[in-house]
């Protein structure tokens, strides 16, 4: 179906999409100083594998993404940050208590522990995120549009 | 804390982690079991830290059941301002109930859920698993921001959970499309009463949203705030004219999910509320409004009647017991409107006893619809003869749910006659005795097809295996237990209930527990030890 149509869209496409991931990752690890952070980060690098599987079909954003490994993605960003929180329980303080993670220097400690759980909800965000996608584009109609 | 450069010398143990593991270890426990990917690893795991979540619970309850309680702050930031955990006697119980339930459905669900379901078990499990910590989080946390985000994630998963059902009945979809509507609205109220009370106070934490209350109960904000917060409540516990969700989801849900859900979910809405009414806004704003007397005794009588009249009439057992439910529930409304120490205590006692009990029927609903294929009362007639245990069982649990004497449901209608007496409303003990005889005219009819029938000739139903038999006879025995032996349940509830009526929720007297104050560093082992002066036993 998508074959060779479109050819200024797959050119741009093929650019952005590095940009876009680029930008993605710009707005995860500088989002302790700026606006931005895990969550807006993981649209971001979600829009980046959509934008790939809209213009060059769902099969080919599969092979680079596969469902499964997306599955375990979600699942790995919220074992990152809910384990953020178990070590520094291990460490002696409360769950989540970043200061943990440099005791001479809390705030370096919340520096740390904040861009750990923010890489876990990047991650988690963007594999849902694909995971919607690949949700409803590998739906097919019950009744093909030539039947009607 | 943020830009303190104080080194704490104390290091938490692991006891004083307690509160934030009884919520980590089953909220954990979803993502490795979707990470592993592996039906049985997923059965193992959940089935573990469900029995970690309950060693936890219980050692919490022993802790908090002479009174007190333990705080525990969230990242280390201090209450008014961060998330707090706080156990007292009341969600120590509901816990406690909660986690119990969980791990003895889980052995239950192992060989039901195959039965019933094809696909994805490790994605069931994983929703399992969030319900049951949202349930959790929603009890044990003390910020009222907090209730509503783990609300959602149980009101979430349980969605899931029930549409689960479609591969034996499609009407499992449309039944959890009811509910994701309904509860969404319910959710909504509720959210929205509670942005009234910040709008109001300025502040989420429910200890200090209760003392800065203090002073405004005439305003608008306020009294607007407690009417949404009780309507979405009321909606997600199913009191009665908010309750249709409630029989089409527990009827069309895979049996292990109807087991779960009937036993907790309810029961950690209702125990919200009684938060809400009792301990951020006080038992004399409650009394002031007059709330309980014009709207609660009116909708808990409805409900008692109406509930236990429509399951007369059914012809499904699982959706009989859902309506049943409804009736139960209107009783523990009813606990609630008779705002007195016996009331209280009684809605406390009944959540855990009807919580047993319906787990205990559910179960059993369950063990029919793996024999028989479904649960109408022309497929099960005459297996309780087919099915010995499973049938002793119902009975069991039957006679728990009309209240005889010697079982737990005996317990907590008695302490609600005695409650109605004391407030001198003689008419509504009548009642309450009224409807405990629809209560045997529905558990009689159960009784009646399920032995006096003839069995069919062709049915070769037989006692469901162990891994079911035995979660069954466990719950069948523990109403008979609570029935007879009432202290960990009474008095539990007599705690929880004079901690509810002074309006406390243990901030009576904040001077006396340190982690209160906001600028608190050093807290940790010391003082959530001191707290535990209910001894471990």
């Amino acid at each position: 179906m998508i074959n060779h149509h479109h050819l200024i869209l797959r050119v741009v496409t093929k650019l952005l999409v590095g940009a876009i991931i680029l930008f993605a990752f710009y707005v995860q690890f500088h989002g302790d100083f700026s606006p931005g952070g895990g969550f807006q980060a993981g649209v971001l690098m979600a829009a980046a594998f959509i934008i790939y599987g809209l213009v060059f079909g769902l099969d080919k954003t599969q092979e680079v993404l596969p469902p499964w490994v997306v599955h375990k993605l979600s699942a790995l960003g919220v074992l990152i940050y809910s384990g953020t929180g178990v070590w520094s329980m291990m460490l002696g303080y409360p769950f989540l208590d970043y200061g943990a993670f440099d005791p001479g220097h809390p705030s370096h400690g919340q520096h740390t522990g904040i861009l750990a759980v923010e890489a876990g909800v990047g991650l988690t965000v963007a594999a849902v995120m694909v995971t919607i996608y690949y949700g409803f584009g590998a739906r097919y109609p019950h009744i093909s549009d030539e039947d009607w | 804390m943020a830009g303190d450069v104080e080194i704490r010398e104390v290091a938490m143990t692991l006891h004083a982690q307690l509160p934030a593991l009884q919520i980590v270890v089953p909220f954990m426990t979803a993502p490795l079991i979707v990470f592993f990917g592996k039906r049985e690893t997923a059965w193992w795991l959940a089935f573990l830290s469900c029995s970690v979540s309950l060693v936890i619970s219980y050692l919490l309850l022993m802790q908090v059941i002479g009174g007190g309680f333990i705080s525990y702050q969230m990242g280390g930031w201090a209450p008014p301002l961060g998330i707090e955990y706080r156990i007292d006697a009341a969600n120590g119980l509901i816990l406690f109930l909660i986690s119990l339930v969980a791990t003895i459905t889980m052995p239950f669900a192992y060989r039901s859920i195959q039965a019933e379901i094809t696909r994805s078990h490790t994605l069931f499990y994983a929703c399992l698993m969030l319900c049951f910590t949202g349930l959790m989080g929603m009890v044990i946390t003390g910020d009222a921001f907090n209730v509503f985000v783990f609300l959602e994630v149980s009101s979430l998963s349980t969605y899931v959970l029930v549409a689960m059902g479609a591969e034996r009945d499609k009407r499992a979809l449309t039944a959890a499309f009811d509910y994701l509507i309904l509860g969404t609205i319910g959710a909504t109220f509720f959210v929205i009463g509670i942005g009234f009370l910040y709008m109001a106070t300025g502040t989420l934490n429910m200890a200090d949203l209760a003392d800065r209350i203090q002073g405004q109960e005439s305003s608008r904000t306020v009294r607007a705030g407690f009417a949404f917060i009780v309507v979405g409540l009321g909606l997600k516990a199913a009191m009665v004219p908010l309750h249709l969700w409630l029989p089409r989801a527990y009827t069309y849900a895979p049996s292990a999910v109807t087991v779960f859900l009937a036993a907790t979910a309810t029961k950690a809405s209702i125990y919200v509320m009684l938060r809400f009414m009792f301990s951020v806004y006080q038992p004399e704003f409650v009394f002031h409004t007059n709330v309980l007397q014009i709207l609660f005794i009116p909708l808990a009588l409805l409900a008692m009647f109406g509930g236990s009249f429509v399951a007369v009439f059914q012809t499904d057992m699982k959706r009989m017991l859902a309506y049943s439910s409804i009736g139960q529930i209107g009783y523990m409304l009813l606990g609630i409107a008779m705002l007195n120490q016996s009331g209280v205590s009684a809605t406390m006692v009944h959540m855990f006893n009807h919580g047993i009990t319906k787990a205990v029927l559910f179960m059993g609903v369950g063990a029919f619809v793996l024999r028989a294929g479904s649960s109408f009362y022309d497929n099960i007639g005459g297996l309780g003869r087919k099915m010995p245990v499973t049938g002793a069982v119902i009975v069991i649990g039957g006679l728990s749910l009309i209240g005889i004497p010697g079982t737990a449901g005996f317990v907590s209608k008695w302490l609600l006659v005695q409650a109605a007496f004391e407030n001198d409303m003689w008419p509504i003990a009548l009642l309450i005795v009224l409807s405990s005889l629809l209560a045997v005219i529905y558990v009689w009819r159960v009784f009646e097809v399920i032995y006096l029938q003839a069995p069919n000739e062709w049915s070769e139903a037989s006692d469901p295996p162990m891994t079911m038999l035995v979660p069954m006879i466990i719950l069948a025995v523990a109403c008979v237990y609570f029935g007879i032996f009432t202290d960990l349940s009474l008095g539990a509830a007599g705690t929880a209930a004079e901690a509810l009526l002074n309006g406390s929720f243990g901030m009576a007297e904040p001077s006396l527990d340190t982690s209160a104050l906001p600028l608190d560093v050093p807290h940790g082992a010391g003082d959530a030890g001191a707290d535990a002066t209910g001894g471990d036993h």
